[in-house]
Formats: C-alpha cells, structure tokens, sequence
C-alpha cells in the first residue's frame, strides 16, 4: 500500500530556517542543511525547501543550498520559491533536488508547467497554491501570488485542475488563512481540491496538533501533510506523529 | 569504478552522492571509453521518456552493447523504463529493447503519478534485494509503468491497486521503477547490493 506522506518545510531566508505566522512575524529554526539531515534521519518521507525571499542573489545561495541538502540527505526533496524558467528547474534538478515547485510564475506564465512536464516528466512539477478564503463566497477561495501578497481573481479549485491538465504533478495546497496558527488545516478547503483533481495533493498550513494531520489526510483526502512549526521547535518527532497515525489505521512509512 | 551515465537529464548528482556515500568509487561520464572500463553502468533519468531517448542518442547502442556482453546495469526509474521495448508516454518511443514489455500508463483509475513511499516484494534470489527478505517500502514518483512480456526475468512487485512491477532482473541487467537513492538506507542497501554485484562481475 502506498502509505500517507509526512513532510516538514524548511522556508529559508538567508541560508536559515525560519517560520512564521499568516506568512509574517519570522522565527529562527536553524540551519537547512542540519534540520534536514536530522529530519531525514528520523524518518520524514519528505522534505520542502522554500526561498522565501526569492531574490537574484538567494537564487545563487538556493541551488548551493541544494548541492550541500543532496551530499546528506537520501529522501526525495522539494526546492521552490520564486522559479521562473525551465533552466532554473534543470539547474535545481541537475543540483539534486527530486521535484521543485512553481507558484507565481506558473500563474503569470502556465505554459512552464507544461514545458517542465514535457521535459522532466509531471512526476518533477509541483504546482503550490495559495489560497485564501473569499469571506462574501462560502466554499470559494481565490488564488494568491507572489508569497500570498498579491491576490489575483483566480479561482483555487478551477487552477488546479487547470494546474492538473497543464502538466503538475502534485499540488501544495497551503491554506494563508490556516498558516501557523495551528488551529488545523482547512480542510474544506482540502476536500475540494482533492475532489476536483487526480494527482496527489499536499496540505499545507495550520498544523497544530496531531489529530489534526489525521484529520487533514482523512477529513481533507489529502496524500500528504506538510508541516512546520510543530517539529521545528521540538513539539513533535517525525516517529511520534508517524505512530500516532498508524494507531488510528492510516497506512505510514514506520 | 561504477559508472553513472551522463546524458544531460535530471538527477544524477543524488544518484552519485549516494554511491560515494556507501564508499563506491563512482564518476559521472558519457565517454564511450570510460564506459568501457567500469565494472557496472548505472542509467539514470529523471525526464519524461522520449526527452531521455534523444538525450541518450548513439549512447545507446553503446550501453546495450556493453549489457549484452555482460557488463552489470541497473536502469532507475526512466532508466529502468528505457530498458524495455518502447514507451507510450507523449507518443510512441523506442527504448533499449534488453527487457521485453512495453511502458503504458497506470490506470486512470489511480491518483497519478504513482508518488510516495510504497512496500515492494522481491521475487526470490533477486540480487538487488539480497538482505532484504521482508517487505521494504522504497520511494515512487512516476506515471508510467512496465508491462513485462519477458519469461526471463525476475520480478518484484508493489502494490498500487494491482501488481505494479517494482524491479527487474534479467541477468545481469537490473531496473528499480523506484529511486534506490532516495529511499533512505534502505534504498543504499539497493545500491549496495548492485555495487557487490559489480565487485563480484569483475574479480
């Protein structure tokens, strides 16, 4: 069986770790390489780096980051934050990273997810949303780009069934409403995307406890959870949340 | 020295970080001579079938010169599917022909792509899995998969709503549908065991 997937972001700013709350308020949590060494020896399925400042210069910091992650780390990980071109993926792929995912520039752009798909197989592109809730549409949310800052009138469930057809592979589906409050993944939010679409989905955003990854995989339909704060600062290891899960019937790599 | 084929797609740098890791000696190369001296040829491949086939070009008669002879090679993922007759993945595309079957979409019916860690089940004696005799779980991202039609092969198997074929082999010609250098130790034991492998051939 093909078992649920728990995968801690690392977003990285100035080669450090660091989380924050509804996207804002940044917390130090170490350094990448290390964080992920550690996660990856304790048994993540999966690692995400995100360059949450996405700059020239970051870019150049992000691919050695990735060279450095590679040497260590025998799991599959996710590079992202803002990848523009097909190069930029050969060179994030070619340096070790197993997939990278595309935000901003897929919406500014949709033809990258199918040029990436075509040469790197679908298996590569990540397609990460971020969606906010429409608070005068109950069940809607709408598409945000350049790092949740600016919203656009794209509609979440209808984007990433284009995202789908274009070519995505995968879907990180982070809920801006639900990101590091720990009050629990948006789940509705959850349920309509994996309804609407045939590849795998990642939630994001809003984990807090452990019932809620149960509820997200369960409730939400998602095949994998991503996860921050919660095993960041130590509140949770990666085989505790894993047993967790197991004992309430979910299939899990343990 | 094992050799890693260098044929301008996708991941090998983690593919030869995991072989250096275990201790191997092991060079990234597309040279036809050094190709030649390995002591086993690892064809790796992360790109969408076709793109591989014609980044390989004249490799590949090369490589499946060298596999006929003898020489050990594992195939990983695209790699692994190159091995076969052709692929259906964005039209029909020839591959090496050294195992027969063809490489056709999974089922629609399936979340796609095939994308996280799943058990597989080794046949028996199958060299790869030497060591490893319980059910593992490996890691999978793929579409595609391999149809085998060769009554020469040894199969292992993971489950993805039916028998998918996990890994392969024929000989000495070796395939992982699944990313032995990204499965964690249990993926370097893989990589270990095709290393042995490669000792063993060449003593």
């Amino acid at each position: 069986m093909l078992t649920k997937r728990i995968i801690p972001c690392l977003d990285v700013k100035d080669n450090r770790v660091v989380k924050g709350v509804n996207f804002l308020n940044l917390r130090d949590a170490g350094d990448p390489v290390e964080l992920g060494t550690k996660y990856s020896d304790t048994g993540a399925d999966e690692l995400v780096f995100l360059d949450i400042t996405a700059t020239i210069r970051s870019r150049k910091t992000i691919v050695e980051l990735v060279e450095r992650v590679a040497e260590n780390v025998f799991i599959p990980f996710t590079v992202g934050g803002g990848i523009q071109t097909v190069e930029q993926i050969d060179e994030l792929l070619r340096s070790g990273a197993e997939k990278v995912s595309v935000n901003t520039a897929a919406v500014e752009n949709p033809d990258l997810l199918q040029q990436a798909s075509q040469r790197f197989g679908n298996q590569c592109v990540v397609l990460a949303i971020d969606a906010r809730r429409l608070k005068d549409k109950p069940g809607k949310w709408q598409v945000c780009v350049k790092a949740g800052s600016e919203p656009t009138d794209i509609d979440v469930v209808e984007w990433a069934v284009k995202g789908q057809q274009l070519g995505a592979g995968e879907i990180l589906l982070t809920s801006m409403d639900a990101d590091g409050t720990k009050a629990g993944y948006d789940n509705e939010l959850n349920k309509a995307v994996t309804n609407a679409v045939n590849i795998p989905v990642i939630a994001s955003g809003g984990a807090g406890k452990l019932e809620h990854l149960y509820d997200a995989i369960v409730d939400g339909g998602v095949d994998a959870v991503l996860m921050a704060s919660i095993t960041h600062f130590g509140n949770y290891t990666i085989k505790q949340i894993k047993q967790y899960l197991q004992s309430r019937g979910i299939d899990v790599n343990l | 020295m094992i050799v890693v084929i260098d044929y301008n797609v996708g991941n090998v740098k983690s593919l030869c970080n995991a072989f250096s890791y275990i201790g191997c000696d092991v060079k990234l190369s597309c040279d036809p001579q050094i190709l030649e001296v390995s002591t086993g040829l690892v064809l790796p491949g992360v790109a969408a079938f076709g793109y591989a086939v014609n980044a390989l070009g004249s490799l590949a008669e090369r490589i499946k010169d060298l596999a006929l002879s003898g020489k050990p090679l594992l195939g990983i993922c695209v790699g692994y599917q190159m091995l076969f007759d052709k692929s259906s993945e964005h039209g029909w595309h020839n591959g090496l022909g050294l195992v027969h079957g063809n490489i056709v979409p999974i089922p629609s019916t399936q979340i796609i792509p095939h994308m996280g860690w799943n058990t597989v089940k080794p046949a028996e004696q199958m060299d790869l899995f030497a060591g490893l005799e319980e059910e593992k779980h490996f890691y999978f991202a793929h579409s595609f998969y391999a149809d085998i039609k060769d009554n020469k092969t040894k199969i292992a198997y993971t489950d993805y709503g039916f028998d998918l074929p996990a890994s392969v082999q024929k000989e000495n010609i070796y395939g992982t549908q699944f990313h032995p250098e990204k499965s964690g130790r249990v993926g370097l034991e893989i990589l270990k065991n095709f290393a042995e492998i490669c000792k063993r051939t060449n003593a």
